[in-house]
């Protein structure tokens, strides 16, 4: 009966403990996981931007961004994007997504954006913003740094059908010496500011250790879209960390090579692949 | 070499003058048969100085010359010992019943490169089940135990030890000291050996062959009560710079801390008559790498760690018609090894594996054994252990790297383990006949059931463990007669065990190996059975007051179950010698040899050894001067300088050629 006594008097105290946490108004940031990359301003917002490591990649970039205004955090604002690189000769953009609210928050957007080259000492890439809040339109732009990786995560190509198609590595981010589970994204150049999204094909890959006598690694799976959402994906065996080449072999629908090369004791490596040090 | 010689002269003599004369016991080191039991005497104090073997030799050595025992060599040291032709995985080896794992994958030190002569007093080595005392075995086990005084008033003793070799420019130093009274006892002794690469037959160098070795070893015992005692005893084993020319890699470090506590009661009268209970602790550690060799595909470091913690308590005693022993006993042990390359381009990542991937192994076991004198000339023996054993893996990294191969696996894996014989023995002077059956099973090795990309320089392949394994099972049959009349002897033995669900490597076309230029990849599985057929023979006899004459032959036969021949399986091979001894002067001559190696194994690399003789010879004197005691001890070995490997020398690697050796030991 004693013991009774005491476990509702405990749960008493939590229950009061818990309702009055929940009186106290909260101000979580948002974006407390994330890092800063970059502030865009116009005359009415500001504009922070946002990714996991507080850097902007040549390859896949998840980004996140929060729209301010002199108090508040704006909620519903209606936002596109396009990235925009300024070359000597050209200008082009890369494959981006839609913009959405991050789920389970109030303040966060969150995009992803394909930057296939990076910036150098002429060449830079731009970011512009058009939102609308409340029916007013708004825009914003700015250059953004994009920095090269020592590695290669992203493949430019044309295939046998004369398309131009850009293939980009999203998952591992963090590869581990396991089956890893591997994802991609393939799009299709339409013009220089347009590039779709292929559906249907499939990525084969080979990952190899050149500087191991090329030895490959078991069990891997091709990538093909699993429906969960627009990328591919399968898996990647990494039998050891180090740095690993992911060749690739692009198929159609109807199972047609489009780009890539088997590897073989005579051929080391395909002319399309993925680098992954770790 | 020369320098080596002034040496040890001046050493020798500088002991000389301390040296005292101590009483001698008269115990041969000769092998006491005793149906499936070989019992090596390394030695009891001084005496151990004198007599057939070359004092300061290997512990492997000395246990060669059990019928039983066979070595795989990978070079000058640390030879894996076989029993009945069974390696490591099918096999236990203890040192005063503790249990101990290598920390090696490549098995380049078994536990037997732990000790050293100086510190043992004999080693037991126990033939299929009757060896499943101290763990599940299916070729038997060989118990090695310390050297130790006893509760007796000897007071202050010791003696100082120095060796040379020719063949490898080898140093051995070595000193003992030891203090016994009533209530108290402490034995300690240290041992050094360094040499240089040795030559095999024609003068060729054999590089990488060197090895340097230190060994420390303590015992103490206090006597608590007048039935009640207790021990501590330590080892600690250094090897440094250790080559091993038939291996792409070499050892830097392989050091052992092996510790333990026992408690010791005996009784006269009451139900027991003996009962030890012992906790103990090692830790291994083992630095491979091929730093030293010039030309490598790639540059790599696998070092491996090994600790160990067990306990167990035995109780022995007679009743009646019955003399039995039980014990309880268990130990935990934790084993890593990892791999990381080093590749030719700077700006690349080393390469990391976890090559075992931190397995825990727990056991607990019971063994109990009862011999039963029917009457006068029947007796049997039974033995009935039973063990609880699990691997757990540790490691997350180690776990995921297996799960590419086994996505399905569990961390953990626990078996139960079963092993029993029984024996029947008659004996009517002057024979002895004796009949055993045995049933046993063993887990697999670490190597076996978690093993990632290890390299087997034999065959060339990497092996992958595989965990789900079942138990491997033998059921054996031995028979084994002695007879000795007069000054003849004659011992013979033989054994066959079938197992089932044998596990060997077999190759996976499918998989691409991790190490460069090599042969594929296998993964360990089970055949249906496999089956191994071990016999030896003994003959000895003396004539003419002083002289012996000895002889042997050991036949083993291995075929899996499609008959073809199994891997490192001991061909025809025969010992003859002839040995002279008057008072203190002794004289032995000896030929071993083996035939052509008919039944080989391709599959696993193995070619054909051809025949080879070897003769070997040996002198020694004990010498008293000024009423202490020195033994000194010269002999050649390979007289005939013969260029030769045996079916056991890993690769072929070919065996030293001609060595003379001096041993001198001081006791005082
Ligand atoms: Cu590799
Ligand atoms: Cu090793």
């Amino acid at each position: 009966m004693k013991l009774l006594k005491y476990i509702s008097f405990f749960a008493a105290t939590i229950l009061f403990s818990c309702s009055f946490n929940d009186d106290t108004p909260i101000q979580i940031n948002e974006a407390k996981d994330l890092i800063l990359v970059q502030e865009i301003q116009n005359e009415a917002h500001s504009i922070k931007i946002f990714t996991e490591d507080g850097k902007l990649e040549q390859g896949y970039n998840k980004i996140y961004f929060q729209i301010k205004d002199e108090e508040d955090f704006i909620s519903n604002a209606e936002v596109s994007w396009t990235p925009v690189m300024h070359m000597e000769a050209m200008s082009h953009s890369g494959p981006h997504s839609e913009i959405n609210k991050k789920a389970g928050t109030e303040t966060l957007y969150e995009g992803y954006i394909i930057f296939q080259m990076a910036q150098n000492n002429t060449e830079y890439w731009e970011l512009d913003f058009n939102y609308s809040v409340a029916g007013q339109e708004y825009s914003a732009k700015d250059i953004i740094e994009v920095i090269p990786t020592e590695r290669n995560r992203v493949s430019v190509f044309t295939g046998s059908d004369g398309v131009r198609y850009i293939a980009v590595l999203i998952e591992p981010q963090a590869p581990k010496v396991a089956v890893n589970d591997i994802s991609a994204a393939i799009f299709r150049m339409e013009n220089m500011m347009s590039f779709p999204m292929v559906n249907s094909y499939t990525l084969k890959t080979d990952p190899r250790m050149p500087s191991m006598g090329n030895h490959s690694s078991p069990n891997n799976e091709d990538l093909f879209q699993a429906g969960l959402d627009d990328f591919y994906h399968g898996k990647l065996s990494l039998t050891m960390s180090g740095y690993w080449k992911i060749n690739l072999q692009l198929l159609n629908e109807a199972g047609e090579v489009l780009k890539g090369e088997e590897v073989t004791e005579t051929n080391e490596s395909s002319s399309i692949y993925f680098e992954i040090e770790f | 070499m020369k320098k080596y010689l002034i040496f040890w002269l001046v050493f020798t003599f500088s002991f000389g003058i301390r040296a005292q004369e101590k009483h001698a016991k008269k115990q041969d080191s000769l092998i006491i048969p005793q149906e499936l039991t070989e019992v090596i005497l390394i030695g009891k104090k001084s005496n151990k100085h004198h007599l057939e073997n070359k004092s300061l030799a290997t512990i492997e050595t000395y246990l060669e010359e059990a019928n039983a025992v066979d070595f795989i060599k990978r070079g000058a040291y640390a030879w894996e010992p076989m029993i009945q032709g069974m390696a490591s995985e099918r096999s236990v080896v203890t040192i005063d019943g503790m249990r101990i794992y290598a920390a090696c994958t490549d098995k380049m030190d078994p536990i037997t490169s732990y000790v050293e002569i100086s510190n043992l007093a004999k080693a037991e080595i126990k033939k299929g089940q009757a060896g499943a005392e101290n763990g599940a075995t299916i070729g038997g086990a060989i118990d090695l135990e310390r050297q130790k005084s006893e509760f007796e008033n000897t007071g202050w003793s010791g003696n100082a030890q120095s060796g040379i070799e020719s063949i490898n420019e080898q140093k051995i130093l070595g000193a003992a000291l030891q203090y016994a009274s009533n209530k108290v006892f402490t034995d300690i002794d240290f041992m050094y050996r360094d040499a240089e690469n040795y030559k095999a037959g024609g003068d060729k160098e054999i590089n990488y062959s060197q090895f340097t070795k230190y060994n420390f070893s303590a015992t103490s015992g206090f006597k608590l009560k007048e039935n009640k005692s207790i021990e501590a005893s330590f080892i600690f084993d250094e090897a440094r710079d250790v080559g091993y020319p038939a291996l792409p890699m070499d050892v830097s470090l392989a050091r052992a801390y092996i510790g333990s506590l026992e408690y010791i009661t005996n009784s006269e009268y009451g139900f027991f008559k003996e009962w030890r209970t012992k906790i103990y602790y090692n830790d291994v550690t083992h630095i491979m790498d091929d730093s030293q060799r010039p030309d490598v595909p790639i540059r790599m470091d696998m070092p491996g760690w090994s600790k160990t913690a067990g306990m167990y308590s035995k109780l022995k005693g007679t009743t009646k018609k019955h003399t039995w022993d039980l014990s309880l006993n268990g130990h935990f042990n934790k084993s890593l090894a990892e791999m990381t390359m080093f590749p030719e381009d700077p700006n690349e990542k080393d390469m990391f594996m976890l090559t075992w991937p931190d397995v825990n192994t727990i056991y607990t076991g019971f063994f109990g054994k009862d011999l039963y004198q029917i009457n006068k000339e029947f007796s049997t023996e039974i033995s009935l252990g039973m063990g609880v054993h699990n691997n757990n893996i540790q490691n997350k990294f180690g776990l995921e790297s297996l799960r590419i191969f086994y996505p399905e696996m569990e961390d953990s894996n626990t078996r139960f383990l079963l092993n029993t014989g029984a024996q029947l023995n008659l004996s009517t002077h002057p024979w002895t006949l004796s009949i055993g059956l045995g049933y046993g099973e063993r887990a697999p090795s670490v190597s076996e059931a978690y093993g990632f990309y290890l390299f087997n320089s034999f065959d060339g392949f990497d092996y992958i463990g595989n965990p789900n394994m079942r138990n491997e099972k033998s059921s054996e049959i031995n028979i084994s007669t002695h007879y000795e009349h007069k000054s003849f002897s004659l011992s013979f033995n033989s054994s066959l065990y079938h197992i089932s669900d044998y596990i060997i490597g077999k190759p996976d076309p499918s998989l691409s190996p991790m190490n460069i230029g090599i042969n594929g990849v296998k993964v360990y599985e089970q055949l249906a059975h496999a089956k191994l057929w071990s016999n030896d023979i003994q003959i000895t006899y003396s004539f003419l007051k002083d002289f012996t004459a000895k002889a042997k032959a050991v036949y083993r036969l291995g075929r899996d179950d499609s008959n073809t021949n199994l891997p490192l399986v001991q061909p025809f091979t025969f010992e003859a010698g002839l040995r002279y001894r008057k008072n203190s002067f002794y004289a032995e001559a000896n030929v071993e040899s083996a035939t052509k190696q008919f039944d080989y194994s391709p599959e696993f690399g193995e070619n054909q050894t051809p025949a080879y003789s070897v003769v070997n010879l040996a002198l020694s004197k004990i010498l008293y001067v000024n009423t202490q005691k020195m033994v000194l001890k010269v002999g050649g070995e390979n007289l005939f300088d013969e260029y030769y490997s045996t079916y056991s020398d890993w690769n072929n690697i070919p065996r030293p050629g001609r060595n003379l050796y001096a041993n001198l030991i001081y006791s005082f």
